[in-house]
Formats: C-alpha cells, structure tokens, sequence
C-alpha cells in the first residue's frame, strides 16, 4: 500500500500559498522568529506531509495552514484572498468551511456523544437538522462506528476516539484535512488503521496536510516539505 | 441552530451535577424565599380581606379614634358610649346598630388561671345577630345568650379541647371569670382567628358590674338600609357624631370604617412587611448570580480546550458568547425551578399546618404569573451573571487554547 503513487498532477490547481510567512513572538525584549520567510503551496488533490523536529516550527506552521493563527509577516493566499487581513470571526467561518481538522489528543468534547461530536461543525454552517443527523450517521458508519453513535469519548478506545475526530473532520466536506500527528496517542495498531483511513480520503480526492515529527509516516504523502529553525529545508517528492 | 445551543449548555450543566447544585444554592434560597413569601403573605392578605368582606359592604365599623390596630381599645380619655350609639341607630340610612365591650379577664377552671379576652355583649336578639355576624361567629353547640341571661357564658372553639384548662368544657360546666362564676350555655366554631378562638361572651350588664365600668362601648356596628350609599351614610355618621361629641371637623376622636378598609389597611401591612423580607431574599439572589460567575470562570478555563475547538470547527466569537451565556442562564433556570419547587412546597406545608393548627387563615392560590416570574427572572439573572465569563471565553485565541492542557 506504499507503492508510489502517480506524481500530483502539476497542473491541478493550488488551493493554498504561502509567500514568504513569518511568525514572530516578542519575548520580553527578545524577538524570537518562528518561522523565517516560508514559501509553499499545496494543491488540490496532494497529500502534504510536513516534518521537522521538535521546535522547527511545524506546529506554528500547521497553525497558519490551519487559519488558526495569522502571520507577523507574509500572505496566505486562499481562493484569492490573502487571511493575513481577516477578522477573526471570518477567519472562523472559513476555517470551517474549508479546512477539518484531526488532532494528536483527539480534542473530542467530552459530555457530547460520539454523534454529537460529529455534527459540532456543521452547527455553525447553519446546516438543518436532519440533514446533519445523515451526514454525521453516515460519516460515523463509514470509519466503522455505526453502533457507538450514543457513546461518549470516555466509552471509547483512543483508535475509536481518533476516527471519531475523523468523521468530525468530514462532517462539512472541507477541501482540506489537517492532520497533526494523528497517531502520536495511539498503540501501532491502531496508529496504522488511523493513517489508512487518511489515505483512503487521499484516494477519494481530499487534499491532505500531515504534520509529524515521525519519519515512518512520511511513506504515505506524495509530497514532503521538511522544516528545520522556521524554514522550509527541502522538498522531496515520493 | 439555537435548540443546538442549548443542548450544548444543558449539557454542560447536567454533566457537572456536583458543582450544579453548589452554585445554584444562593439562586435556590432566594427564589425559595421569595416564592413562599409572596405566596404565604398574598395567602394571608386573601383570607383577611376575605375575612372582612366576610362582615359584609354593609356595615360601618364606629370606634374610638386611634389606627386600625387599637380599635376597641379606647383610652378612658376617649370614650364611645350609649349615646353614641344611639346617634348612630338615629342616623338616617342605619337600619339598626349594636356596640360592645372588651377586655382582658381572669378565667379559672379546673384549678388552673389564664388570662383571655372577655367581650360584654347586649342580649337584644336583633342586636347580638348583628354582632354575630360582624364577627363572623357561627353556633357550634348551645344557644346564644339571651334577655334574662346574667352569670351565663358562651366560649370560643378553644374551650371544647382539654389545651387550656387541662380539661374541656362543656355545656353547663361552671367557669369561673374575674372571682364570679358563670355556667357555660353555648359555644361558637372555629374561625381561624386564635384570639376569637379563645374569646368568651357574657352579657353586657354583668360586664359592667363585673369590671366596674359603666357607660362604655369598644365597638359599635352600624348596619346600613339597603339601598343607601354607605359612604353617604358614613358622612352623615360623621357629621351627627362631631355635633354630639362636640369636636371640629378634622379633630375627630372617633373613626368610622368600612370592612373593606380595615381589610386595605391590613393589607398594607402585610405589604410592608413582605417588601423588606424579600429586600433580604433579594441579598440571597445577588449572592447566586455571584456564584454563577464564579462557576462559569471556573468552566471556561476547565474547557478552554473545548473552547479551541469549538472556534477550530468553525464556532465564531458570537457562538461562544451565546453557548456559554446560555449555559449560565440554564444554571439560573435550574436553580429557579429547584426554588420554586420548595417554596411552593414550603407555602403549602405551612397552609396546612395553619390548617391543622388554628383554622382557615391562610388561603394560598399558586400565582402562574408568579412562577413564570421566577423562571424568567432567574434565566436572566444567569445570563447577565454569565456574560464576562462568556466574553472571556470567546477572546481566547484557538491556538492558545488548543495547547491549553
């Protein structure tokens, strides 16, 4: 399941840019730069992994790809519009449109059923309610869940947990899906089963962004940019 | 998308159940408080106007002057006697009217000595119905008092149990008031007044001897002509009175009043009263709303993670501000149901025991308007209470939040 796969197209459309970001935090006196001029794009289509080790600043840069934080310095360009000069309530709703999101520690909400969980981001796109029982029914029946609907998080296995978070990832059809170190809580196993289930979306045309600090998971992206001291170190293509 | 927030916030508080209850005990004293208070006085207010519409919009209530609460008491100073009263049967528009006296005796039974109310009554039938009525009396066991009667008596309800005396009394026992004897030939039911309860009538004569006081009235009911205006007849009342009392208009030494005021004026009372305990109840509430603050701090810090994802999955700043607003306002709503349950609660336990106890003096009706009042007050309450808290919760940046452990 590793063979390589046919190279991204290069002529699919990019669906994000990244020009020359920088990410500076005042420390006292000390300025401590982040990230340092990063440039990239990703297209429609790829899986992206991102790597570097601890305190490269890949989690900064997940942050930034994620419209989670805004840059110091630099664009992030997204259907023509640059996010730097978004509000943060914009920022929001395009987050939510655009971009769902896996997390190491899972960030499930704890009083909410599995169900529940998985229509959390389809409550603020207005979605009706019926229409989002389906969606979240069927999201849940695909990663295998179909009778853990009523279960809350801590009546779940953490593999369970994690495709949970990944049905929730689906839940408004985002063109991206933002994974930051999705295996990292869980025994190999279930490690492996979590990433099959992000390369299966991969194959069904969803755009992926992994970031990791593990090399093993890198044989699953098309693409690796790996990161060192907040700049982009090299680019290899698998 | 609204019904999605609440069941968030339910969900919120229903999880914390522990921490629930704690926080809402201010809002569940307060609204306890207030909803027995309000209940219990507005009860009481029911039964005493009842009580004095009882006597009739017929009647005209003539005293000594001093306010609603001393009637009957009338200084030595300030007399009404028999020729005022007979003004008052002269009075145009009075079909006929009745006075009586009362004061403080000594009452010995069964070795035992107390100290009750004994009213002197005249023996006239058409005059002591007329006070019957006026005070609301209904034959129990026994007759009336009648022309002839001298060292007879008729008790109140009290009497017939062994609590006073350690001995009921009955027909034709022999009771003994202010060193005199008296044969008991009638006693009067229950009337949820312990006073009346524990009144006792001997004829007016016999009073006057037996207390030495001659020519005095406490009281006098005028029953006015149907078909005349009472506050007509009350003017001209007045007017007869000042002439024969010799007094200017404005220094009256008498008062004449219509049941349905001296019920107003009790009621006022009451009023009075339920406003400064509900002024204290009201502390209990501030105090509520303070601990729904606290708490909601506590929550947005213990959740900021959620928070972080609430914003990661789309959530903007409105969003958090109303998920967490309701939720304070749901904690207000719980801890205002939970009082209204027990005040309601207690208010009934109370009538009841009034019931047990002394008699129909409390009439309590469960106001709707008063219980939605609460409801909505105590949402609002919790919404305001949650607003900084809500506020914080929503400037959290995602970022920040989402590494929060």
């Amino acid at each position: 399941m590793t063979q390589a796969k046919p190279h991204p197209s290069t002529h699919a459309p990019k669906i994000m840019e990244l020009q020359d970001v920088w990410k500076t935090y005042h420390l006292g006196d000390a300025d401590l730069n982040v990230l340092q001029g990063i440039n990239l794009h990703i297209k429609k289509g790829e899986f992206v992994a991102i790597i570097g080790p601890s305190g490269s600043g890949k989690s900064t840069l997940m942050n930034m790809v994620g419209l989670l934080d805004t840059p110091s310095r630099g664009q992030i360009i997204i259907e023509n519009t640059n996010i730097a000069k978004l509000k943060e309530d914009e920022l929001s709703k395009l987050r939510g449109k655009k971009i769902g999101f896996i997390f190491q520690q899972f960030n499930l909400i704890p009083t909410l059923t599995a169900l529940e969980n998985v229509m959390l981001p389809t409550i603020f796109q207005n979605m009706p309610k019926d229409e989002r029982l389906k969606i979240a029914t069927s999201l849940l029946t695909r990663v295998g869940l179909q009778d853990r609907l009523d279960h809350r998080p801590g009546q779940l296995s953490g593999g369970q947990q994690q495709r949970v978070a990944i049905a929730r990832s689906l839940a408004n059809n985002p063109e991206i899906i933002l994974a930051d170190e999705p295996t990292g809580n869980l025994d190999s196993t279930s490690g492996v089963a979590v990433m099959e289930m992000i390369q299966e979306l991969h194959k069904e045309g969803k755009t992926i962004v992994l970031i990791t600090h593990d090399p093993r998971l890198v044989k699953f992206a098309t693409r690796v940019i790996h990161i060192q001291d907040g700049k982009v170190e090299k680019e290899t293509v698998n | 998308m609204f019904k999605d927030y609440i069941t968030l916030a339910l969900n919120a508080v229903l999880r914390r159940r522990k921490r629930s209850i704690l926080t809402l005990l201010g809002i569940i004293i307060g609204i306890a408080a207030v909803v027995s208070l309000i209940t219990l006085g507005q009860g009481l207010k029911n039964s005493i106007s009842g009580q004095f519409n009882a006597l009739g919009s017929d009647k005209l209530i003539i005293s000594a002057k001093g306010d609603s609460f001393s009637i009957g008491l009338s200084t030595d100073a300030v007399k009404i006697t028999s020729d005022d009263l007979h003004i008052i049967q002269e009075t145009q528009g009075v079909s006929h009217a009745a006075g009586w006296i009362y004061q403080s005796g000594k009452i010995e039974f069964n070795g035992n000595v107390r100290y009750y109310s004994v009213s002197g009554y005249p023996l006239n039938k058409e005059e002591t119905t007329l006070l019957w009525q006026a005070s609301n009396y209904k034959l129990l066991t026994g007759r009336l008092l009648e022309e002839g009667d001298t060292y007879k008596a008729m008790l109140g309800y009290s009497y017939t149990n062994p609590e006073i005396f350690g001995k009921a009394l009955e027909l034709g026992s022999k009771i003994n008031i202010q060193g005199q004897d008296f044969k008991v030939v009638g006693f009067w039911d229950k009337t949820g007044s312990p006073q009346d309860d524990q009144g006792i009538i001997i004829p007016y004569q016999t009073y006057e001897e037996l207390f030495n006081k001659h020519d005095q009235l406490g009281i006098i009911i005028a029953q006015v002509q149907s078909g005349e205006n009472i506050d007509t007849v009350a003017e001209r009342m007045t007017k007869e009175l000042r002439k024969e009392r010799k007094v200017s208009e404005g220094k009256e030494d008498f008062s004449i009043q219509t049941p349905k005021q001296l019920g107003a004026a009790f009621g006022t009372v009451i009023d009075m009263v339920q406003v400064v305990l509900i002024g204290i109840a009201a502390i209990s509430l501030a105090v509520g709303g303070v601990g729904i603050t606290n708490t909601m701090y506590t929550n947005v810090l213990e959740r900021t993670r959620e928070i972080g994802l609430l914003k990661a999955v789309g959530a903007k700043r409105k969003d958090i501000i109303i998920i967490f607003v309701l939720e304070a306002g749901l904690y207000g709503l719980v801890g205002g149901l939970i009082g209204l349950l027990l005040g309601t609660s207690f208010a009934l336990i109370v009538e009841a025991a009034f019931h047990a106890a002394v008699g129909p003096l409390l009439d309590i009706q469960i106001d709707p308007y008063l219980l939605f009042g609460a409801l909505a007050f105590t949402f609002i309450l919790g919404c305001i209470a949650g607003i900084t808290p809500a506020r914080q919760a929503s400037k959290l940046s995602p970022v920040e939040a989402l590494r929060y452990d």
